[in-house]
């Protein structure tokens, strides 16, 4: 697989780039290299080849509910493919996201440095990222089947259940500890291995929200870690710390799993914001408007962040205060969200904007982002959240900040740092159209699925009542448009990697330092290590020193 | 931060002391917030059940829980020591006081099996049918107690283990005057293992 890579990129330079140069040969030069380019790439295969995987389970899922009553599969079945749709999409593909791919990528490319500050640390977590998938795709085919509990593996059924919990949940386990070592990394690297005269505010914004991310991966992910432990416990020894029969209190787990699980959706998020303020800018080819005002935003989602986790559970029964409460904090943790929004937009003011294809995933993110923030809030709010919970309406607003959030930022960053990662250029015109589908398919899809969570659409329910038939028909449809668009995007970034063109080093006119050394990179990144003398997006005068 | 200087060498030669600890630094956190989470279960359920806590605590054996905290605690001082030895060069001493830490360990580990096993044949363990006749809150002390010592004394295995490739790294000068941070590192674990074991005693068999 990434030897395809390698062999579709025959020394596109007359100096050679990370392609060329390895200490190993063929195969190996992959598998065992320190590199954070090529551990990026690695990433970049895995995480997609998941994609993928998870959205052909979405897609049967949307089958199925193409008509009423049984379509295409058993109701154990759909039990079993959302579980898997929603483990797949969050713990491998979304969670890792664009830090594993791109912050691997370009962190030390934007901080002038040459590698991250613990390269084997790095692979290593690459091979915990795999080896949690291996486990978690052996827990389908062993056992007693596949998980049916839903991503949360809410207890007391994901403890009573025969299905294979145990190993899907050991797993996300070891996913979670490759999380932490990339958390560790990347905040060790951003502390200790910055350019010369690159000061915190010098920093630019895609390593702040890395650096923002890794501390909430560093300080939440523990806690999933302890959490998924118990659960293995109580499912071998019976401990009895969530079972109600032995005395302890499922409330307790559904703290404890949204004490990680409301921070990692942050995990999810930030990065992406990183991405889009990078990308605004270069596209609107000004410097990016408060600049301090994003990053302390970004700083201060990830601290609210980690203190709003009970939103989850207004409808479990825990006490009138806390619900209360955590309502209110709900509420606080969308300011710095929204600063950001206004942030990007205002940039855009006065700008030249070029309509290219990262630009058009950006703004497609800021919208779809809205409308997901949004809708959040009025979860936030306490008696609007008992009439909407665990309806269609949550799933709606969870993909409309997840994967038109996340989802389209990763799309965006994969647009935008696609020709520095292969020092080829995509079909720019092809890319446009895919874009269009998949952003008319998504709102399709999900914006139905708001209108039918308001109307009372539960969901992980495998069939629905007549008055919903037409609403999940229409949202069939648009997941049809959407993964043609999606497959379209794919087919024409793999083609473009067997593209003759090569691109130059900063092919966008973006101002950062990853742009200022060749495309793809040498080994080393840096002949020189950069010295900084002033804030990044400086514009003016424009784009300066083009290599 | 000054960067620049550790920089300018290439991967393989890249060395940052002090980034190399705040890596492990980190590291002890994350494994602090991991165990935080058994912490709040237990704060959560003695909380909710003072007087069965109160109860089984009396059952465990506080003399072998204070001799196990008294040879943790020797184990952190010769882990210092060994240490302190090889920055002054005297590998061989450095070698005897890691050797000494790794057998405290594994002393402590023994003390633990017997102790579960008394455990186990009095019927005191998760699902046997001696404690579900018992109430809830016992039940949970017994459930937490082998679930927190449990993990702890996985941490004290895997510390074992990492002091074993320690040693085979010192021999071969791996470790020495002027690079020793694997050691420290090693050591800075060996210490978090140590910090929550003193909680644990208390919590545990001090709550009588």
């Amino acid at each position: 697989m990434s030897t395809a890579v390698a062999q579709a990129l025959p020394l596109p330079h007359s100096e050679p780039s990370f392609y060329d140069q390895s200490k190993r040969q063929g195969i190996l030069a992959w598998l065992l290299t320190t590199d954070h380019k090529r551990i990026a790439i690695l990433y970049l295969i895995s995480l997609v080849t998941f994609f993928l995987v998870g959205m052909t389970l979405g897609v049967f899922m949307r089958l199925e509910q193409l008509t009423m009553g049984p379509t295409i599969m058993k109701p154990t079945t759909y039990n079993a493919l959302f579980t898997l749709h929603g483990v797949i999409m969050i713990f491998l593909f979304v969670i890792p996201g664009l830090p594993a791919v791109f912050g691997n990528f370009c962190l030390p490319l934007m901080i002038g440095a040459k590698d991250v500050a613990f390269p084997r640390l790095n692979l290593l977590s690459w091979y915990l990222f795999m080896a949690g998938a291996a486990i978690a795709i052996t827990s389908l085919f062993t056992g007693g089947g596949p998980p049916d509990t839903g991503w949360s593996f809410y207890v007391p059924y994901s403890v009573t259940t025969s299905t294979n919990v145990t190993l899907a949940v050991l797993g996300a386990f070891v996913i979670g500890f490759s999380s932490i070592l990339t958390g560790l990394n990347f905040i060790t690297t951003i502390h200790r291995m910055r350019a010369k005269g690159m000061n915190w505010m010098r920093m630019p914004l895609f390593p702040w929200a890395l650096y923002a991310t890794a501390w909430v991966q560093v300080l939440a992910t523990p806690i999933l870690g302890i959490t998924l432990l118990l659960i293995i416990l109580e499912r071998l020894f019976h401990l009895g710390i969530f079972d109600p029969a032995i005395g302890g209190d499922p409330i307790l787990y559904q703290h404890l799993f949204w004490t990680y699980s409301h921070p990692a959706v942050y995990i999810m998020i930030i990065p992406a914001m990183g991405a889009i303020s990078e990308i605004i800018p270069t596209f609107a080819h000004r410097t990016i408007f408060g600049y301090r005002m994003i990053v302390y935003s970004s700083m201060a989602i990830a601290g609210v962040g980690s203190l709003v986790w009970a939103h989850h559970m207004f409808t479990s029964g825990m006490a009138d205060t806390a619900v209360i409460v955590f309502s209110l904090l709900t509420f606080l943790v969308a300011i710095p969200s929204a600063i950001k929004v206004f942030n990007w937009v205002a940039t855009l003011y006065k700008g030249s904007v070029e309509l290219r294809p990262p630009m058009l995933f950006a703004l497609a993110f800021i919208f779809l982002f809205s409308i997901g923030g949004l809708t959040g809030l009025f979860q936030g709010a306490l008696a609007v959240n008992v009439h909407l919970h665990d309806t269609y309406f949550i799933v709606g607003h969870f993909h409309y900040v997840m994967f038109g959030g996340t989802g389209f930022a990763f799309f965006a960053a994969l647009h935008y740092w696609y020709p520095k990662m292969f020092g080829r250029m995509y079909k720019e015109r092809t890319a446009i159209v895919a874009w269009a589908h998949i952003f008319v398919g998504f709102n399709l899809l999900y914006f139905t699925f708001l209108v039918m969570g308001v109307q009372g659409m539960p969901r992980r329910y495998y069939d629905h009542l007549p008055r919903f038939h037409t609403g999940h028909q229409i949202a069939t449809v648009g997941s049809w448009i959407m993964v043609a668009g999606l497959l379209m995007m794919v087919i024409n970034l793999v083609r473009g990697l067997f593209r003759k063109t090569t691109v130059p080093a900063n092919p966008w006119g973006g101002v950062t330092l990853e742009w200022t050394v060749p495309s793809p990179p040498p080994v080393e990144n840096f002949e020189v290590l950069p010295t900084i003398t002033e804030p990044p997006y400086t514009f003016n005068p424009p784009a300066k020193e083009q290599a | 931060m000054d960067a620049s200087a550790e920089g300018q060498v290439t991967h393989a030669e890249h060395r940052d002391y002090a980034g190399a600890k705040l890596g492990m630094w980190i590291f002890v956190f994350t494994e602090l917030v991991l165990f935080g989470g058994l912490f709040i279960a237990y704060s959560v359920y003695r909380e909710m059940h003072p007087h069965d806590f109160h109860h089984a605590s009396g059952e465990l054996n506080v003399t072998l829980g204070v001799i196990n905290t008294l040879v943790l605690l020797t184990s952190s001082l010769t882990m210092v020591l060994s240490i302190v030895a090889i920055r002054l060069r005297r590998k061989g001493q450095s070698m005897l006081f890691l050797g000494s830490t790794m057998l405290l360990g594994c002393i402590f580990l023994v003390n633990k099996f017997f102790e579960w096993r008394a455990k186990f044949h009095h019927g005191l363990y998760p699902g046997s049918e001696h404690l579900m006749a018992r109430p809830p809150g016992e039940r949970l002390f017994f459930g937490l107690y082998f679930g927190m010592t449990g993990l702890h004394g996985l941490h004290v295995t895997v510390g074992v283990t990492v002091m074993a490739f320690m040693m085979a790294l010192l021999r071969k000068d791996r470790i020495r005057h002027d690079d020793f941070i694997k050691l420290e590192n090693t050591g800075l674990y060996w210490h978090l293992v140590d910090v929550i074991w003193i909680f644990l005693l208390p919590l545990f068999y001090l709550a009588a």
